[in-house]
């Protein structure tokens, strides 16, 4: 996985609330078997009109925004289905960092699995980086640290150390739970003596 | 100490837990199916890993393909590939695997619990938010990502945090017409499509223990709109006499064993919930979604609501931009909502009872001129008991059209969809912008509504056609 260190871009403001997988990639965009390719179909439906064509109002659309990392939207984003597509589309759009007030657990989990870093946020700080986003100002963010500076001020955010030391060294989940091979052995043979109904065999 | 029913499967499966909290959960049961998994596959095959227990793995092709006749196979290219992409990843992998033309293919959750192989006390898992249905049997069910869905498939365990413990009390008797679908959209309605975030949800209440294992998995199957990943119910009786018998169940002496330990499956009386909520039973009636969120809800002899009446700036302007996708004007009544399709189907309301519930209301009646109405069985398997009851021949003669199993308009992936501004009364479970169709809107309602509204023509009060 990549790793995620220091960020620093101007942000988009999505200012909208409960912004679910359906926006963020439609499901005829589903029918893939790759991971990569779906930036450009990331918010479809409120990028592109009936015949195709650019939507040029919708942020993601205009400069710079169209080059932003950050993305800054309204509370519980990421709701609805579990498709992973949807971080995979933002991460091919270039999107590495989201800031919201909360999040829908599931795309919480897939974020980090992409090297995503989900940010909460209270909503009035939100609202104060949201003039950053407004005024095409950089703000940088600072994983070890936690924290997100933008002009002379600082905010702290708070995140999962496990989740942190994966991002900031980029380990693959898979491995580090196979280094965990002999507890999982010893749960199966326990398993096969309590239930044995369970293993099927 | 008590502890909560939640507790009791989370302590039973950990494999390891670290200090800073983060667990590994061993995984009982993984339903995969062709839209979430193929990545994942993928994933195994480049670092040269296995399916580690094929035999805890169930897949089914349900998402793409067609409700039509089948003997053509699938028109559209990328979903026929993804359905031989499963086929061959399934073979590849030693995984047992119910594809397009096996009877007993369906939509995920509702072929698991068909087949037994949900079962209380269990972890389930699969690449889909949808995944709380199994819930309704006492399991810990939850929807995952690819990536997860990968790690699963490799080492059979799951990295996971402790959620926090949220009971939902429902006491009392519902009115006549008023269904377990009624229940959950209420539910969502009340605590909102974030209330349950981070939360595990646990049902319980004399209500629900008088619900059939169908209506459970009705509640349980819509948790996660209402935010959290899993929503569980004690397994008791009814549960265990579905389960008997069932092709994938424990047999002889596993099932006594079994059926043992699955009585001792249920919340402490002191344990102790970091939220708690009651409603009555009795005072719910039938109810709509008028929105673009599940948390949208009215009763079918409510109104519109109206942004003047919202003070805060972000929720009346997302309702405002709701009234103009869905094309509702403020204050109208919702019987005045006429509708131009008709859904039935879905892992929400796709089971036997559901489409009993419709057919009973349609039963000598015609569907009104201008609706295309459709009932999408979940399974071949509920396509099959409909038939041998005669329900097709109901659907039929009233003007439905009566289709091949699978996910189908719920969320469009294959042919059947809503097209711009078309409007329908869907038994489904999310009424998000286009999840029916580009510039499609839904309208969430219960089996029994959606008949009501077909043969009304417009959004109307079940009870109506209550004999």
């Amino acid at each position: 996985m990549r790793k995620f260190n220091t960020l620093k871009s101007i942000p988009a403001y999505l200012p909208i609330v409960n912004i679910d997988t359906d926006m963020i990639i439609p499901k005829q965009f589903l029918k893939t078997i790759k991971r990569t390719g779906l930036g450009k179909n990331l918010f479809f439906e409120m990028r592109y009109d009936d015949d195709g064509k650019l939507i040029d109002d919708f942020v993601l659309n205009k400069s710079p925004y169209n080059s932003s990392k950050i993305l800054i939207a309204g509370n519980n984003f990421g709701c609805g289905s579990s498709r992973e597509h949807a971080p995979w589309a933002l991460l091919d759009f270039g999107i590495t960092c989201v800031i919201s007030s909360s999040y829908a657990d599931i795309f919480y989990n897939n974020c980090f699995k992409n090297g995503i870093l989900p940010i909460i946020l209270e909503e009035e700080k939100i609202k104060e980086l949201s003039e950053y986003a407004k005024r095409k100002e950089e703000i940088s963010i600072d994983l070890k640290d936690e924290k997100i500076i933008y002009g002379n001020n600082e905010v702290y955010f708070k995140i999962d150390p496990f989740k942190k030391k994966c991002l900031l060294e980029g380990l693959d989940d898979i491995a580090l739970s196979l280094k965990k091979s002999s507890k999982i052995e010893n749960f199966e043979k326990n398993l096969k003596e309590k239930k044995p109904w369970i293993l099927n065999d | 100490m008590s502890t909560t029913l939640y507790d009791k499967i989370w302590n039973d499966h950990l494999v390891d837990q670290q200090e800073d909290g983060t667990a590994l959960l061993f995984v009982d049961r993984h339903l995969v199916h062709e839209v979430t998994s193929p990545q994942a596959f993928e994933g195994l095959r480049n670092s040269n890993r296995k399916v580690r227990h094929p035999n805890l793995t169930l897949a089914v092709a349900d998402h793409n393909v067609p409700t039509t006749d089948r003997t053509k196979g699938i028109a559209d290219l990328d979903s026929k590939i993804q359905v031989e992409t499963l086929e061959a990843n399934c073979k590849e992998f030693g995984v047992q695997l119910f594809s397009m033309n096996d009877k007993r293919q369906g939509i995920v959750h509702v072929t698991g619990p068909e087949q037994g192989f949900t079962q209380p006390g269990t972890v389930i898992v699969c690449g889909d938010s949808h995944t709380a249905t199994h819930g309704a049997f006492g399991s810990l069910a939850f929807g995952i990502g690819t990536s997860e869905v990968e790690h699963v498939l490799a080492t059979q365990t799951l990295v996971q945090k402790k959620a926090k413990n949220f009971r939902i009390n429902v006491n009392g008797k519902l009115p006549l017409g008023v269904t377990s679908k009624d229940v959950i959209l209420q539910i969502i309605g009340k605590i909102g499509t974030a209330g349950g975030t981070g939360c595990v949800l646990e049902y319980s209440g004399d209500l629900i223990k008088s619900l059939s294992v169908e209506q459970r998995m009705t509640i349980c199957n819509m948790t996660i709109e209402g935010g959290a990943r899993a929503g569980l119910i004690a397994p008791d009786e009814k549960i265990f006499h579905y389960l008997k018998d069932r092709p994938m169940s424990p047999k002889g002496e596993k099932w006594d064993k079994a059926v043992d330990y699955w009585h001792t499956l249920k919340t402490d009386t002191n344990a102790s919930f970091d939220k708690e909520m009651s409603l009555r039973a009795d005072e719910i009636v039938p109810m709509i979604t008028w929105g673009t969120s599940p948390q949208d809800v009215i009763t079918i002899d409510g109104n519109i609501p109206n942004p003047k009446n919202e003070k805060d700036e972000d929720k009346k302007n997302s309702l405002e931009r709701a009234l103009e996708y869905m094309g509702l004007k403020p204050d109208m009544a919702a019987k005045d909502i006429k509708i131009d399709k008709v859904f039935i189907g879905s892992c929400t309301n796709g089971r036997i009872e559901d489409l009993r519930e419709a057919a009973q209301i349609l039963k000598d009646k015609k569907i009104a001129s201008h609706v295309h109405a459709m009932v999408v069985p979940g399974s071949g398997l509920v396509k099959e008991q409909a038939e041998q009851e005669g329900l097709d021949k109901i659907f039929l003669s009233s003007g439905f059209e009566w289709r091949e199993p699978g996910c189908s308009m719920c969320l469009a992936m294959n042919a059947d969809k809503l097209k711009p501004e078309e409007r329908c009364a869907s038994t489904s479970n999310r009424n998000f912008e286009g999840r029916q169709g580009r510039g499609g809107r839904t309208h969430l309602v219960s089996p029994g509504m959606a008949a009501a509204a077909a043969i009304s023509g417009n959004l109307d009060d079940v009870r109506k056609y209550q004999n």
